[in-house]
């Protein structure tokens, strides 16, 4: 059984075109992030990002988001499987063209003082904030569009001894769209 | 009230109403066997940790109710990691407690420590670390709830020796609520839609067959199953997890589907128009080949797992329901097929040609493993439950003899664990002390769990073993004779080592031996004379024999095999 295929959408460099964006409520409680991650391992479903939090300033659970590979499994089966993890509290199931993502990168670049003109504009035309800077290196954020975030990262390919981080994703549905459970 | 953990647990126990626990004491879970001598629930101190929890699946599978087994830390835990697997694969109720090294240790590589929440996360419905003596009325509670309702399966509890001995005010959970639990939700509502779209499916099938599977004996469905099937006239199949969860004995009953299902359930499915999958999951060992599976049938799948939707086949409409109320909906809007006497002419037809048949025995032997157990059947009264390992003596168990009822087949069907059978006809017997209690298993698999017969005779549980001995693991000398040019790869055991008699005397139990027939029927006879002991009888069978019909792996159910004795005639 396959999803029924979905046009392009929302496909970046380290997604697929087929990814889905589980938004997954959970228990606060030891071993949950094992569980999910067991459950996908063994049962052969790919994870694209996941980045976890507390949710909604509430101790007792964790939201976790999850960029799945519709490809490597029905998304129904990914679905069903997950929501039978008894810390799993809700399943969001956020199609790429109804979500706003979001995610941050934090990138280091090795610069001289002097050289720093074309990386300057780089960070300006991204959007991207200097956040930290000393004499050999400059650190900069960006929060942005998965898809933003490519490219920032393909903008600084040509710098050597770029440290670069990012976090995964993290979505919701667009105001007027409802996700689906 | 101030008690222990350890004491706590126990009284939790006593709650839930637990009437035995399957275990065998070790340093992490000492504290809480202090407190099991005062208690009213029974023990049963077994020889390997494996014995404990296929005895705590036979209990289960005989009673209906949870299966309960208690081990240490560290080797005690992994031992009963392969009945924690075969339950999970089976869906079968179990609580499992084992003891955890001191809190302050965990983490520390002590001695006896091992991750067992880690290490069956994947194969429990779920685990429980309990981090205070507090949690324990708590963990208990919503194990029990967890591993009864919904689709059920095993649930483990981790307690750390220091938790068990620390004190705690007794309470006990009064409600759902109050078993922490905000991502379980087992009750489903009925689908009204899905419903009358399977009413609809039903109304226009010409050639439909109720796929009956291990759900419907979990969800305790046979009255209504056999209700629904009388008024619609529909032809019945049980797979290797439903057997008893329809008579054997009804005309409209075709067997066992599958690779070694009988030619009239396997072609029917194959022919049909309409498959009604009753709390089954379509196995590989019922589909076979996939995409050759019931190529023409559309698809109303029941079960009380959404996961189970899809997964393999696709499902015109699923059902997400327990079965019993599924069928209570289908009558309730008279859900009826057509006209089914053309469908019932093919079907008989194919039943009439092709019967399960096994070569005549021979008044000298060796004797026919088929034969056995249809004699011991014969001998045997209504209601005698009959457990067995794993592999062909398993098949002829499950063709050869007659299920009437519920809750008399106890066996290992998704993870195919041998040794199986032994252990979980203790338990069965455990849980039923009123009935006759058969293991009919095979020479491979009593060598790997015999042990427990020394468990069953000092613990006074009067089990009847038959050992299918032909010298062979046999399924897999089968599959070489068939697969592998008659190349035999470390397949033969021998027959006289060990000595079946010797070792179940050594065990305390009565050993007996058949080696032609008018042996077969003394040893019976025998065996069923005697009800204060265990039975071994050491049956000599035919190595050659062979599991008819089969599928070969992979193959479609449309190139099914018969027996030798029926090729030639075209089908």
């Amino acid at each position: 059984m396959t999803a029924t295929p979905e046009p392009f959408l929302g496909a970046t460099d380290h997604t697929p075109v087929r990814h889905h964006i589980l938004s997954v409520l959970v228990e606060n409680k030891a071993g949950v992030l094992a569980r999910i991650a067991g459950l996908f391992a063994r049962r052969g479903f790919n994870i694209y990002s996941l980045a976890v939090a507390p949710a909604e300033s509430n101790a007792r659970f964790s939201r976790v988001t999850i960029v799945v590979d519709a490809e490597s499994a029905p998304l129904e089966q990914i679905v069903g499987q997950l929501d039978k993890l008894v810390n799993v509290v809700a399943i969001t199931d956020i199609s790429p063209k109804d979500a706003l993502e979001r995610e941050l990168l934090l990138a280091t670049i090795k610069t001289d003082v002097d050289n720093r003109t074309s990386l300057l504009d780089i960070i300006a035309n991204a959007g991207a904030a200097i956040v930290d800077v000393d004499a050999k290196s400059v650190t900069v954020m960006l929060a942005a569009t998965p898809g933003g975030c490519d490219e920032l990262e393909r903008a600084l390919e040509s710098y050597d001894g770029v440290e670069l981080h990012r976090t995964g994703r993290v979505a919701l549905p667009r105001l007027g769209k409802l996700a689906s459970a | 009230m101030q008690l222990t953990g350890a004491q706590a647990l126990i009284k939790s126990l006593e709650q839930q109403g637990v009437d035995t626990i399957f275990g065998l004491p070790g340093g992490a879970i000492l504290p809480v066997y202090d407190p099991l001598i005062d208690s009213s629930i029974r023990h049963i101190l077994v020889r390997h940790e494996q014995g404990a929890g296929h005895m705590a699946e036979g209990y289960a599978l005989a009673t209906g109710r949870p299966g309960v087994a208690m081990v240490t830390s560290g080797p005690g835990a992994t031992n009963i990691v392969t009945p924690i697997a075969n339950a999970h694969m089976d869906s079968t109720p179990l609580v499992i407690v084992t003891g955890q090294v001191a809190s302050s240790a965990i983490g520390t590589d002590a001695f006896q420590e091992c991750d067992i929440t880690g290490i069956t996360m994947g194969i429990t419905k779920h685990n429980f670390l309990v981090k205070s003596a507090q949690e324990i009325p708590r963990a208990v509670a919503a194990a029990f709830h967890l591993a009864t309702t919904g689709r059920p399966g095993p649930v483990l509890i981790d307690i750390p020796k220091d938790v068990a001995q620390s004190m705690m005010d007794w309470w006990y959970p009064s409600s759902i609520e109050e078993y922490d639990l905000p991502g379980y939700r087992p009750e489903v509502e009925l689908d009204d839609d899905a419903v009358m779209r399977a009413v609809a499916l039903i109304g226009e099938s010409e050639r439909p067959v109720l796929y009956v599977g291990g759900g419907t004996l979990k969800s305790h469905a046979a009255a209504e199953l056999l209700a629904f099937a009388e008024r619609t006239k529909m032809p019945v199949v049980t797979t290797l997890m439903a057997r008893g969860a329809f008579p054997d004995s009804h005309e409209q009953h075709l067997g066992m589907p599958g690779m070694h299902g009988t030619y009239s359930a396997v072609t029917a499915i194959q022919k049909s128009d309409l498959l009604i999958s009753l709390g089954a999951r379509f196995d590989d060992r019922v589909t076979g080949k996939i995409p050759a599976f019931a190529p023409n049938a559309k698809v109303i799948h029941v079960d009380i797992d959404r996961a189970e939707f899809n997964k393999v086949r696709h499902a015109e409409v699923a059902i997400q329901s327990n079965v019993a109320a599924a069928l209570r909906a289908f009558d309730g809007y008279g859900a009826t097929p057509r006209n089914l006497d053309v469908w019932w002419k093919e079907i008989r037809g194919w039943r009439e040609q092709y019967p399960l048949v096994y070569d005549a025995p021979t008044d000298e032997g060796p004797l026919r493993p088929q034969h056995v157990i249809e004699a011991i059947a014969a001998k045997s009264g209504a209601g005698t439950i009959v457990a067995s390992g794993v592999g062909q003596h398993q098949m002829w168990a499950s063709q050869f003899w007659k299920f009437e009822e519920p809750g008399t087949w106890v066996n290992s069907g998704g993870a195919g664990t041998m040794g199986f059978g032994v252990p979980s006809a203790i338990g069965a017997k455990v849980g039923r002390p009123d009935r006759t209690v058969w293991c009919i298993d095979g020479d491979g698999c009593f060598q790997m769990t015999a042990q427990e017969l020394v468990t069953a005779r000092s613990e006074g549980i009067p089990i009847k073993v038959a050992i299918l001995n032909n010298a062979y693991l046999g399924m897999v000398r089968q599959w070489q004779e068939m697969f592998y040019e008659e190349r035999y790869s470390e397949v033969y055991l021998s027959a006289d080592l060990p000595d079946y008699v010797k070792w179940a005397e050594s065990m305390g139990c009565v050993g007996l031996r058949a080696t032609n027939l008018k042996e077969m029927h003394e040893v019976i006879d025998e065996a069923n004379k005697i009800n204060d002991v265990p039975v071994v009888i050491d049956f000599r069978t035919d190595a050659s024999e062979k599991v008819f019909p089969m599928v070969a792996s992979g193959a479609s159910n449309d190139d099914i095999m018969v027996h030798p004795l029926q090729r030639g005639a075209s089908r």
